[in-house]
């Protein structure tokens, strides 16, 4: 009983309009939770997408079914062309996935790891370990090549997740939060290889907790909280929307935090968000000149700031101006992922 | 920065999608290469039966058989059979400690025949359960242990072996795909065996034993695989021994493949 899909090549497939993903009212619940209650998806061929939640979301069950390993209770899919439920063989054999944890095989070398999957392609010795020594060097790992994988660091041992995906080049790449856990420099090294590999016509869907990252790789983005999708568009329509200019104030007094935030909403007409200790202001201010006024006003006031910035807003302060309440707590999402 | 990234990698394809043979080939292929980088697994394998060959013999055969030679004639086939039902717990820790990785998911979502990573572990079943029983049988012959069917009934005996540590193995194969921590595959796992291994006719006949133990003793499938095992070692079996032998396996692998199948894929 041979299953094997017929191994297609990415360019010759068929072409189902310039969607790589296309997904309409996709469901999946554990149980009472309803990890995913009824996503639509369209992705197209070549970009780079990102789903930004926060934990518990339902990101991880949505790419999981669209990657053909959980079946979907809902809903349906195509993915480069193929139906998700009747041709699941020919879904994998134009996808790869990189899940949320390194799925190498610890005991054995990088160089291992890979020839394992070129000869599960059907790449034969020597087509074998010539990809694999190709995929190492370009993933700057032909130093390593030789060493047993429980030995790599975080860092390391990411890219060469990514490259292990990369055996046959994939119509889809999966990447399920590709930096949750790396430093800022693997992190850096991690995001010029997804730019790398988008620019090779690779479509790639990754999941991520963290806005900058999004807004730093995606061409369009779409935000899922509690099983469904709040938002989508590119980075700059949901900042339009959301908005970017973020003030962050810290006050030396937090008795003085009520009259603080009365002034700036009555400056900005904005929500003034406080955090949970006390102390903290967050509002959304426009332009830098305007934040410089509002802090001039406040110390006019007499109001004594400790700490102030201006960024983009956190993934908490997009929830708050999608939906107007907080993310879901990160422990009560983490039940959910452990449900699963 | 290297002069080659990933924007400069070719795009290759397989001049032919592989067969589901060649696929648990490369599974099995990873099981040789486990053992390769993980040597001291084999030290885990044969060190306790050895020890409990060496302990029975010199310590108990006498008493137990008259002399040390008579009682290792007796009681090595059976440590044999110990040796492959304890050992058919690895299989199951491995595929407890992939799926917890993730690795599985990896497995899963390439185009490939589906059961090839359970025919993998069947293979390195397979290696292990031929290593550790030559090592045995290796110490057994120092010993003075003597097979009297020859090399025919060494090599039927192995064969049989095999039978008994694939069909033992689908019961730790359900545990490590019930249960991502590996320790608690092998806690449960000899928690079920330990009784079945002890109470069977591998150290001592039962006729010493209280009434209800010898009923238990009598019918335990492991006390047949080790008759069977003592008959063909020594050239006596009979057919009726080794079907007896091949019951509980057969049946195990009838009752828990269907099960495997259905808790690999209800995700």
């Amino acid at each position: 009983m041979n299953q094997s899909a017929p191994i297609e090549d990415v360019s010759t497939a068929k072409p189902n309009g310039f969607l790589a993903i296309s997904a309409r009212g996709l469901k999946r619940h554990f149980g009472a939770v309803r990890a995913v209650d009824g996503i639509d998806l369209d992705v197209p061929r070549g970009m780079i997408f990102a789903i930004l939640g926060p934990n518990g979301a339902g990101k991880t069950t949505l790419i999981r079914m669209l990657a053909t390993l959980l079946r979907p209770d809902g809903g349906s899919a195509r993915v480069m062309g193929h139906d998700l439920i009747a041709e699941p063989q020919a879904v994998r054999g134009s996808i790869a996935m990189t899940g949320q944890f390194a799925s190498l095989d610890e005991d054995l070398t990088a160089r291992e790891n890979l020839i394992l999957l070129a000869r599960l392609w059907g790449f034969r010795g020597r087509e074998a370990k010539a990809r694999a020594d190709e995929l190492l060097d370009a993933f700057e790992l032909a130093d390593a090549a030789r060493r047993q994988v429980k030995n790599f660091s975080g860092g390391m041992r990411r890219r060469l997740d990514i490259a292990a995906s990369l055996i046959v080049t994939p119509g889809v790449l999966f990447l399920d939060e590709p930096t949750t856990g790396l430093d800022p420099k693997a992190r850096q090294g991690v995001w010029r290889m997804i730019r790398d590999l988008a620019k090779t016509g690779v479509t790639v869907l990754l999941t991520t907790q963290y806005l900058e990252e999004a807004d730093q790789l995606a061409a369009r983005i779409a935000v899922i909280d509690q099983g469904r999708k709040i938002a989508e568009g590119t980075s700059r329509e949901l900042k339009a929307e959301i908005g970017s200019g973020f003030l962050h104030v810290a006050l030396a007094e937090a008795s003085e935090i009520d009259r603080a935030a009365t002034l700036l909403e009555e400056r900005f007409g904005n929500t003034v968000q406080r955090s949970a200790e006390g102390a903290q202001l967050s509002v959304m201010a426009g332009t830098a000149r305007q934040a410089n006024e509002a802090l001039s006003a406040l110390m006019a006031a007499g109001i004594e700031i400790s700490d102030f910035s201006m960024g983009s807003p956190s993934l908490d302060e997009v929830f708050f101006a999608l939906t107007g309440t907080p993310a879901d707590s990160a422990e009560q999402g983490e039940q959910k992922e452990a449900a699963q | 920065m290297s002069a080659t990234s990933p924007a400069m990698l070719t795009t290759a394809r397989p001049a032919r999608p592989p067969s589901a043979a060649s696929n648990a080939l490369v599974f099995g292929w990873r099981a040789v290469l486990k053992f390769r980088h993980v040597p001291e697994q084999l030290f885990d394998l044969v060190m306790t039966p050895i020890m409990f060959t060496l302990l029975f013999t010199f310590v108990f055969g006498g008493a137990l058989a008259g002399s040390p030679d008579d009682y290792l004639q007796f009681f090595l086939p059976g440590i044999l059979v110990q040796t492959v039902v304890f050992n058919s717990v690895y299989s199951g820790m491995g595929l407890s400690t992939d799926l917890s990785k993730g690795l599985f998911d990896r497995f899963r979502s390439l185009p490939i025949w589906q059961l090839s990573p359970f025919a993998g572990l069947m293979v390195g079943d397979v290696l292990r359960h031929l290593i550790a029983g030559l090592i045995i049988l290796g110490i057994g012959l120092i010993l003075g242990f003597r097979p009297e069917a020859g090399v025919s009934g060494v090599v039927f005996s192995f064969l049989l072996l095999f039978a008994i540590g694939f069909g033992t193995g689908w019961i730790f194969i359900v545990l490590g795909l019930l249960i991502r921590t590996p320790v608690t595959v092998m806690t449960i796992g000899f928690t079920v065996i330990f009784p079945l291994v002890f109470a069977s006719n591998i150290m001592v006949q039962p006729e010493t034993m209280p009434g209800w133990l010898q009923a238990f003793v009598v019918n335990n499938p492991v006390s047949h695989m080790t008759t069977a095992l003592r008959g063909l070692m020594a050239g006596t079996a009979t057919g009726g021994e080794v079907l007896l032998a091949l019951v509980a396996p057969v049946l195990l692998t009838v009752l828990l493949s269907p099960v495997t199948l259905w808790l690999y894929r209800r995700s």
